[in-house]
């Protein structure tokens, strides 16, 4: 008796073909969607702006000007004819040839800061999300693996840092810390361990579904151990959200550091103030509307970038990359309307600001913050 | 029973009952679901066991029970006559491997073939020298032919005829004496059913496996098994060799099971004894599971648990109706004060 | 009764909702036409042959479910969850039948739930409350509430067990004797079918491919898929024998193999059968239909699809309600 007729069009027509029964593919197979191809070009854009940005820099980030690089207005009340002596407040220029954002209100190049703070901003997001990764991931995947006691424990965790609120703790620890150096680790470190928790979640309830698939139990039939079990058998199903989770928690991690770098809280290694392009929000309005594009263009198409080539170099499956995409284009059409609220808001604050008379007073805090940080 | 050949594994009274709570919460009543009672199970090189039943019958509990993947409450399994070892040891993974029901599911989509064929081979040492020629080895044995077309894909690129023959010849990697098949052909076509059930046939002849297969079609079983072991609501009802047991059924479930089976040869429309659905197994009936149903139904059925009657040789049921008429009469006068064997002492204090 | 039998993916399921215009995008019909022969007397459905798939949206709505009525295999997708099965007879009932009164409603789908043997409390049940058999059950008594002159039932027991099934299918068959109903069955259990059906059609990679009153198929099948199906049921009775079934795997169907798409894996393949595509013709002599190479011109029938038709005094016959025809 024989079984062979029933592999009669189980091969294909082409007859026997003489190739090696083993052959090694690349693990990661990069697609060559048009989409896919704009994303990786927007990241290497600021992948090499990150890292030769300061050199390129037509000033240096810290250089300020007060005579030539802002106009200087005098206060009305002010000076001659007044019995007070003449005061001059600072106004931003335009962009112009020699200053292709404009400047800021403290007589700095704005394209200058935005070219060498892209480093600092992007290592904080990439090491907060690594972090936050290897913690969810740990976490995450051996509570809903291992289950009982060990998941009643790890999930407790993980509910805890749930509910930590990560701006906060990040003002309140970051005012405390040393500057510049080693705070950037710090603000990496803190988002992290108040990020991860989310994600951890997530790929525990993963888990739990995946335990009991058949894959996994034939695997414990083969006598496979416990670790290779949850590595190579469980773990590759959980990549789409993993990545999806790194590109998640990158992003907070930026805007949460752009967030304590506007409050004058972190302090960047290049010890420009603050160290971000955002500080422009208090550049007067002539100069916002640049601003606005720079600083909207930029974060806004950083993202996208992370995201694409996050999601289609770790595909392990047809269906998984279909996912994928689909996540992708939600998640970028969700990120273009949180950018826009994130952009617009220092800047709201401002106008409703500069009516104030106030203003000034929270102008020279601010000043004040930002004097410490350079020296 | 005959006792020629000894069983490569063997079920001894199995009993399996899982927890589940009754509704959410710290203090939920916790209830067990009696999945399998008192279930006796015999393997043998080179013959394949067919177990029958409904859904919901604790076929699939059986099966996981004798490939250790869940722990049987009391009752033991043996591994040539000698108690399995504790844990899931590799050396019982060697004997004792599984195919699963669903082909898209027991094969992990992030693994090309190659690799679930490699990995029991590198777990147990097997071919250390020539993995490769092993691999090539096992696709053709599964009649997966030419292995290099195979060996690189993964398992959403194959068919479900073809991704069970991997899942089989994963199984037989570690060279197994047992193997215990979970409705293998259900989730497939129709049209490649017979040849995953005559590459089990092969097996059984050429390598003398012992094999259990667990289905509900009860004319697969009558085409691939030597001997068809019926189970209904967690119980053994009836175990015959294939051709006894659909020729001459014993037990009424077993002929309800029969007649309710498509058939074509059927010339008059098919007459239904014991209409109905399985109990609950939170609260099943006392006595014989059956007896609600059953159409032959007698008072002793109510009371207790029917051992199992030699109907001929190797043809037993669990059925009072096969009970010789004195022990019957004995029991059924006495009722409540009737002789109750340890074996439902057993079942009863549960 | 009809049956369809097929494989998965060789367009039963399709065939059946295209039939009632019910495939959503990208889903085309390209062409054919499906006529509806309503009953000429009795019934308020529209008189007289309408093609449905020229109809409009009102003709249609007026044949749909009131006088062709679907029953998909997994009722608990077709069950509403979160409304008891009640209220969903009730919602049914108003649509259709606006002038009658609530309390009268609720009495004729408990009328309904008996006739498929269930018990009239179960309205109050919601559908995960009820077993498998139970929804199935209930989807039936849906499915007759408006006396549809034809049920088109798309396998509608194959998630269920043997014995259920067995209970349902009887259940069905009463109630066809009583009510007089056409039903279209669809399976991919060819031996069930054998047992049900009047006459069954045969579906292979989307296209008809054989069609005959069942104990014929049975006995004497003409197509050599069909003689390899039957082979992949093992039988009940006799002796245990090995048996080939069908070698290979049902093609892919957005790549068919030219000509006949059965031919690779066809036993008796000839040189035509590869290039062309063989047509749904009656055989000579025989009420029945084949597409086959094999009885056409001159070729040499296997002696496997030639075997005589067995004599059985014709059933009666009912008149042709619904007629497809693709082209």
């Amino acid at each position: 008796m024989t079984i062979d007729t029933t592999t009669l069009s189980q091969t294909p027509a082409t007859g026997p073909t003489p190739e090696p029964i083993f052959q090694r593919t690349a693990i990661l197979r990069l697609p060559r969607s048009p989409k896919v191809i704009a994303g990786l070009v927007i990241l290497a854009v600021f992948g090499v702006v990150a890292i030769i940005g300061r050199w390129i820099a037509p000033y240096s980030p810290n250089a300020t000007d007060t005579q030539n690089w802002v106009q200087r207005v005098l206060v009305p009340g002010t000076g001659e004819g007044t019995p007070f002596p003449a005061n001059y407040y600072p106004l931003p220029l335009p962009p112009s040839a020699a200053h292709w954002l404009g400047t800021s209100v403290f007589a700095q190049d704005v394209f200058s800061q935005l070219l060498a703070s892209t480093q600092a901003t992007l290592f904080v997001g990439l090491l907060a999300a690594s972090i936050a990764t290897v913690l969810s991931v740990v976490i995450g995947v051996s509570a809903g693996y291992f289950g009982g006691g060990t998941d009643e424990g790890l999930s407790l965790l993980s509910n805890v840092f749930l509910a930590i609120p990560a701006l906060p703790l990040l003002i309140v620890l970051a005012d405390y810390v040393p500057r510049a150096g080693s705070s950037i680790l710090l603000v990496a470190a803190i988002i992290a361990v108040t990020t991860w928790a989310y994600t951890s979640r997530t790929l525990r309830a993963q888990t739990l579904s995946l335990r009991n698939r058949d894959f996994v139990e034939a695997a414990r039939v083969s006598g496979e151990g416990r670790l290779r079990i949850i590595l190579v058998e469980v773990l590759p199903n959980l990549i789409p959200i993993v990545a999806a989770s790194f590109l998640f928690t990158t992003l907070t991690a930026m805007y949460a550091y752009v967030a304590i770098a506007f409050l004058g809280l972190a302090g960047a290694p290049t010890g420009s103030p603050a160290g971000l392009w955002n500080y422009p929000a208090f550049a007067w309005p002539s100069s916002a509307p640049a601003w606005r594009c720079s600083t909207s263009a930029s974060t806004s198409s950083s993202i996208p970038g992370f995201e694409r080539r996050g999601f289609r170099a770790v595909r392990p499956s047809r269906r998984a990359s279909r996912r994928g995409r689909h996540w992708a284009s939600r998640r970028s059409w969700a990120i273009d309307q949180r950018t826009r609220h994130l952009e617009w808001a220092p800047n709201r604050m401002w106008c409703s600001r500069s009516t104030d008379s106030a203003s000034t007073t929270a102008m020279a805090t601010m000043r004040s913050t930002r004097s410490s940080t350079v020296t | 029973m005959n006792v020629a050949a000894a069983p490569v594994l063997e079920g001894r009274d199995l009993t399996k009952y899982f927890q589940v709570r009754q509704s959410r919460g710290l203090f939920a009543r916790r209830l067990s679901v009696h999945a399998v009672e008192n279930v006796s199970v015999r393997l043998e090189a080179g013959k394949v066991t067919a177990v029958v039943g409904e859904s919901g019958a604790g076929k699939s509990t059986v099966a996981r029970l004798l490939a250790r993947i869940i722990r049987p409450d009391s009752g033991q399994v043996l591994l040539d006559g000698r108690p399995a070892p504790g844990g899931r040891p590799r050396s019982y993974a060697k004997q004792v491997q599984m195919v699963f029901q669903d082909p898209f599911a027991s094969l992990n989509s992030v693994h090309r073939v190659r690799h679930n064929l490699v990995r029991p081979l590198k777990i147990h040492h097997v071919a250390d020298d020539n993995v490769e020629g092993a691999v090539a080895d096992l696709l053709r044995r599964v009649a997966l032919k030419p292995p290099g077309h195979f060996t690189e894909k993964f398992p959403h690129e194959l068919s479900g005829g073809q991704r069970q023959r991997v899942a089989i010849a994963r199984a037989l990697a570690v060279k197994p004496r047992v193997l215990i098949a979970d409705e293998p052909v259900s989730m497939l076509d129709v049209s490649i059913r017979l040849g995953v059930l005559n590459l089990l046939a092969d097996l059984r002849d050429k390598e003398q496996l012992a094999i259990l297969y667990v289905t509900h079609d009860i004319a697969s079983a009558r085409y691939l098994a030597d001997t068809v072991v019926v189970m209904y609501a967690g119980q053994l009802v009836e175990s015959a060799p294939s051709v006894e047991l659909t020729d001459n059924p014993a037990h009424p479930y077993t002929q309800l099971l029969l007649s309710a089976a498509p058939d074509p040869d059927r010339v008059e429309p098919p007459q239904l004894a014991g209409r109905g659905a399985p109990p609950s197994l939170i609260t099943p009936p006392s006595g014989c599971r059956f007896h609600p149903r059953c159409p032959y139904a007698m008072d002793i059925c109510k009371q207790q648990v029917p051992p199992s009657f030699a109907v001929s040789p190797d043809h037993i049921a669990a059925c009072w109706l096969h009970a010789k008429p004195a022990e019957r009469v004995a029991s059924n006068n006495g009722l409540s004060t009737a002789p109750v064997g340890p074996l439902e002492q057993d079942t009863k204090k549960r | 009764m009809l049956g369809l039998a097929g494989e998965s993916g060789s367009g039963k399921t399709t065939l059946a909702l295209a039939a009632m215009r019910l495939l959503r995008a990208p889903a085309l019909i390209t062409s054919g036409e499906v006529l509806f022969h309503s009953r000429p007397i009795g019934g308020d459905g529209p008189k007289g042959t309408v093609d449905l798939l020229a109809a409009g949206l009102d003709d249609l709505r007026e044949v749909r479910w009131s006088e062709i009525a679907v029953v998909l295999q997994s009722a608990l997708n077709s069950l509403n969850p979160v409304t008891t099965i009640g209220a969903q007879f009730d919602d049914l009932l108003r649509v259709h039948r606006p002038g009658m009164p609530g309390s009268e409603r609720w009495s004729r789908a408990g009328e309904l739930l008996d006739m498929v043997g269930m018990n009239a409390d179960r309205l109050r049940s919601y559908p995960h409350e009820l077993s498998g058999g139970m929804r199935q059950r209930a989807m039936i008594a849906m499915a007759l509430a408006l006396e549809p002159q034809i049920m088109i039932l798309d396998e509608p027991t194959t998630a269920l067990d043997v014995v259920t099934q067995r209970e349902i299918l009887e259940e069905l068959m009463g109630l066809r004797d009583r009510l007089g109903f056409a039903a279209l069955f669809i399976t991919h259990d060819l031996s069930l079918l054998v047992e049900l059906a009047d006459e069954i059609a045969v579906m292979y990679a989307g296209r008809l491919m054989e069609r005959a009153p069942a104990a014929s198929l049975f006995h004497a099948p003409r197509l050599p898929y069909t003689h390899g199906l039957l082979n992949c049921f093992p039988p009940m009775h006799g002796k245990r024998a090995r048996m080939e079934g069908i070698p290979g795997s049902p093609p892919d169907l957005r790549d068919l193999p030219s000509g006949c798409a059965f031919h690779p894996r066809c036993p008796w393949a000839l040189e035509k059968c590869k290039q062309a595509i063989p047509r749904l013709e009656p055989i000579s002599g025989s009420g029945r239909e084949v597409a086959c190479w094999l009885h056409h011109d001159d070729a040499k029938v296997p002696a496997e699809l030639a075997k005589a038709d067995p004599r059985t005094e014709p059933r009666q016959r009912v008149p042709t309600l619904i007629q497809v025809s693709k082209k």
